[in-house]
Order: structure tokens, then C-alpha cells, then sequence
């Protein structure tokens, strides 16, 4: 497992993802499947990275198990989330989208 | 080695607790049974149906939980005019050989005197229930559940394989563990349908999740809620397999429905998605609401994994916290019974926690109070379903 970062975890051999142990910083350098990348965006424990390119429409799979679809090509060390991976089964669904109205319209009252 | 004691019933089941509950059968009603309990709230806990109309689930429910071995005496607070059946509940709960007084506003003369009269009732049966015996009481009498709640990345990591540690020592020393939520199982069905005990019963699991998965579907949700997905879960399925990994390692030995009481030690999935057509809107609409249904099969307290951080207990039966996520538990350690985040830190191993949750689960039993007891914590949600009972094949003989 040397060729993978401490701060991932591998879940299940045949697993396409890495699970963050820890919070780690937008840039940090992080060593994926004997790879340096810098990391693209923030992630907090619990997120998941791809641990290898993953095309669109290719299954993720977590616990050696599929968890969903990729909806776009996801690179190597990329964050694996919402959006860019939907269930089989139900749409998820997050606070996202109404969040981002609040904020915009807090700002709008602010000026 | 934690010696258990109980308090024992009349139907040979025993209680590790022994309350007094205080239940409303109409919203209406709330209010004047909260302050009935408010002065002895320690050991007098409200629980109630908040419906004005009829329904057979409710119904059973209540009289499952009035009649939970933790209760030691009722007191049924109606307005008059609810629909709810309170003389069937009143006869069910004095027949299980409990003290029972209904109390019926409209006609004791308001709010003020039935307040009165019933906090002089609970006093009373608290005076009583003070002097009850313990009795000796073995592990494989033991009935405990488990639920998640503010899932996150870290909870099928961490939190949740170390309570189905847990749970594989307990069905080991012949108690009955639950597990539930088939909404939460959706992509498991088959991995699980490989750990029942018959061919059939596997049929009837795999059945459990098909209908929970259309059920959610015409709901246009997945058991599923914001803050998981800002913890890091991405969808249902990945929930589930973070879920399922509460139900431990051993052999599923039964399907039950809410209200059906284990026959024997094993681990049992309880099918909490309504049979027929959707009718009452989402099966469970929060945590509680779990927690509630298995205390009905009998739970005498629950396991409760969370990775987000939820800090409810219940009524009647303890409620004893996991924390999932290190991060959080830093915030919220005194919300929380055992910290699994050292899981997540490289601090302790899955099996290390595992056996502290089975240490504290006799501890408990044996009246250790948990951390959501002591802060007060008394949940109680119950709401509209409707079920056609297990077949045959649920329970194997």
C-alpha cells in the first residue's frame, strides 16, 4: 500500500475509489496509486478520490461494490461526489442549489 | 463480568428499566401529558399517536409499547373525542398485569385538573415502582436494535462494522439483534440474501428491499439527506453498504414487521416499508421513528451509529450514541457513549470498539446510564402505516 497515501484508504481491492481518512488542503501534493498529483479541490474526511481515471458511464465501486455511475470522465485523484456520479437507483438529493440562491440573495440584501 | 438484572413481567419477558409512560392518543392531548410527565421527566416518558383517525398499525404499536418490558405502569391521556381505541389499549395494558389509569380531559374538566390528578397518579406509581425487585436476567434475554442517523463517509467505515461487531457477540451469546431500514439496504438485497438461514426466508429479504426500492421511488426520494452528501456519500447505494455493515457478520434468522416480537436469540431484519399501495407518505420520516418501531419488537435499547453528529436518545429505552467521525465526536463528545472515530485515526481496530459498544451495551442493560439519558433525551415519533403480517417464510423454524 506504499504507493498510496496514508491519508486514503482502499476499502476493497477491486474498489475505484479512495476514501479520505483526514481533511486535506486544495494543492496539497497527494500520492495516488504511485502517482504525485496535486490535489484540485478541498476534501473533507470521508470524501472519496478517484484512484484511476474512470470514463463516463463506468460503475464506481466502493466496498467492492457499485455505488453508482459516472457521469462524466473523472481523472486520476479527482474528487468523486455528486456531481459527477448518479445512483442507480434514486436521484440524490442535496441542499446545494438552495444554498447557493441564499447566499446569492444574502448578498444582494447586503448592498 | 457485568451481572444483568431485570425487572420481570408477567409475560416472562424483563425490563432493564423500569418507567412510567405517559401516552397521548390525539395531538390534542400532548401538551397536557408532557406536563403530566414534566415534574418526574427522569422516569416518566410521554409517548403517543398524534392521529385523529383509526389505524391498525398505531394501534398495535401502542399497545406493543405500553406493554414494552422497560414500562412499568401507563397512564393514557385521551381529549374525549380521538378516534384512537383506548379501551382495547387500556384492557391490553391491565391485562399484561401493569397498573393503567386513562385519563379523558373533556371529562375530568380541562387541563388544570387533569394535570393535577395525573402528575398525583405518576407520583403515586413511581412510589410503587421504587420498592420492585431486580431479578437475575442473561444476556440471551436480551433484545437490541440498531439505527443510523447523520450518515456520513466515515460511518460504514468506522461506527457502523464496529456495531456489527457488536452485534455478532451478542447474537453469539443468544440475544435477538435487529436491523432495519430496508430503504437503506437498496443494493445490498443480494449480499444480504446470502446470509439467510433458508432459501425462502432469502426470497422474502430480497422482496423487502424490491419494495422499499419502489416505494421510494413513487416518493421521488431515497432514504437519503442533505447532510449525508456534504459527509461525503454520494448516493443510495453507497449509504446502504455503510449501513448494512450494522447487521454484523452472522446468519439472518428471521424478517419481522414492526410490532412482531422476535421468536428466539439470532438477528432479524425488520421490513419497516409499508405493504400496498403508498399511502401515508415516507415510511419513516426521521430517526426516531426507527427506534420507535423496534422498541415495539421488544428493543431494549438501540445502538445508534452517526457520522454527522445526531444527538437524540428515547423514550423508554436507552439510546447508546457511536460516534463515526473523530472530527465530530471533538465537537460532540458529550453527546456521545463510545468514539469510533479512533477507528478513522489508526487508534483502535474495528474489532477493539466493537468489543467497548458489547461492554457498554451490559453495562447499560445493567443501568449504566447513557449519554443521551442523562442530558434527558426522551424521542418518541410515531405516524401512519399500514402492513399485511410476515409469511411463513419470514421466521424458520
Amino acid at each position: 500500500m506504499s504507493r498510496t497515501d496514508d491519508r486514503l484508504l482502499l476499502l476493497s481491492p477491486d474498489d475505484n475509489v479512495l476514501v479520505a481518512r483526514a481533511a486535506i488542503a486544495e494543492g496539497e501534493p497527494i500520492l495516488v496509486e504511485g502517482l504525485v498529483l496535486p490535489l484540485t479541490a478541498a476534501i473533507s474526511m470521508g470524501h472519496k478520490l478517484a484512484r484511476r481515471l474512470i470514463p463516463a458511464g463506468e460503475a464506481i465501486v466502493k466496498y467492492g461494490a457499485v455505488i453508482g455511475t459516472a457521469t462524466t470522465d473523472i481523472a486520476q485523484g479527482a474528487h468523486v461526489h455528486t456531481h459527477n456520479v448518479r445512483s442507480n437507483y434514486t436521484a440524490t438529493h442535496t441542499l446545494e442549489e438552495a444554498r447557493v440562491a441564499y447566499e446569492a440573495a444574502s448578498e444582494v440584501g447586503k448592498t | 463480568m457485568t451481572s444483568l438484572t431485570g425487572y420481570l413481567r408477567a409475560d416472562g419477558r424483563k425490563g432493564i428499566r423500569n418507567r412510567v409512560a405517559v401516552a397521548y392518543l390525539v395531538e390534542c392531548a400532548h401538551h397536557v401529558a408532557r406536563e403530566i410527565a414534566w415534574p418526574n421527566r427522569d422516569q416518566a416518558h410521554v409517548i403517543g399517536f398524534p392521529g385523529c383517525y383509526p389505524n391498525d398499525y398505531a394501534q398495535a404499536m401502542m399497545e406493543r409499547l405500553c406493554t414494552h418490558p422497560n414500562v412499568g405502569a401507563v397512564l393514557l391521556v385521551s381529549l374525549g373525542c380521538e378516534s384512537f381505541n383506548r379501551f382495547r389499549l387500556e384492557s391490553v395494558i391491565r391485562d399484561s398485569g401493569r397498573p393503567v389509569e386513562t385519563l379523558v380531559i373533556q371529562r375530568e374538566g380541562g387541563t388544570a385538573a387533569t394535570i393535577g390528578k395525573g402528575q398525583t397518579w405518576i407520583a403515586d406509581r413511581l412510589q410503587d415502582l421504587s420498592r420492585a425487585q431486580r431479578v437475575a436476567m442473561d444476556v440471551s434475554e436480551l433484545v437490541v436494535g440498531t439505527v443510523c442517523g447523520g450518515s456520513d463517509g466515515t460511518s460504514g467505515i468506522s461506527g457502523n462494522p464496529a456495531a456489527g461487531r457488536a452485534f455478532d457477540r451478542l447474537v453469539a451469546a443468544g440475544a435477538a439483534c435487529i436491523f432495519e431500514e430496508t430503504g437503506e439496504l437498496i443494493g445490498c438485497e443480494e449480499i444480504m440474501a446470502d446470509r439467510a438461514a433458508t432459501p425462502e426466508l432469502a426470497d422474502e429479504l430480497r422482496a423487502a428491499v424490491a419494495k422499499a426500492a419502489r416505494y421510494y421511488a413513487t416518493l421521488g426520494f431515497g432514504s437519503f439527506a442533505a447532510g449525508n452528501a456534504d459527509g461525503g456519500l454520494t448516493t443510495i447505494e453507497e449509504k446502504s453498504l455503510g449501513a448494512y455493515a450494522k447487521s454484523g457478520q452472522s446468519r439472518i434468522s428471521g424478517l419481522i414487521k414492526p410490532g412482531d416480537l422476535p421468536p428466539r436469540g439470532g438477528l432479524y431484519l425488520m421490513d419497516v416499508v409499508p405493504d400496498g399501495e403508498v399511502r401515508f407518505g415516507f415510511p419513516n420520516i426521521s430517526d426516531n421513528a426507527e427506534i420507535v418501531e423496534m422498541m415495539a419488537s421488544g428493543a431494549h435499547l438501540t445502538l445508534f451509529v452517526t457520522g454527522r453528529g445526531s444527538v437524540v436518545g428515547s423514550a423508554l429505552a436507552p439510546v447508546i450514541k457511536i460516534a463515526a467521525n473523530p472530527e465530530m465526536y471533538a465537537r460532540l463528545s458529550a453527546d456521545m457513549d463510545v468514539n469510533a472515530g479512533r477507528i478513522i485515526l489508526g487508534e483502535s481496530s474495528v474489532d477493539q470498539i466493537g468489543q467497548e459498544i458489547y461492554d457498554l451495551v451490559l453495562g447499560v442493560a445493567a443501568g449504566q446510564q447513557t449519554a443521551s439519558e442523562a442530558m434527558g433525551h426522551a424521542e418518541f415519533l410515531l405516524t401512519y402505516k399500514s402492513f399485511e403480517p410476515i409469511g411463513p417464510a419470514c421466521l424458520p423454524a
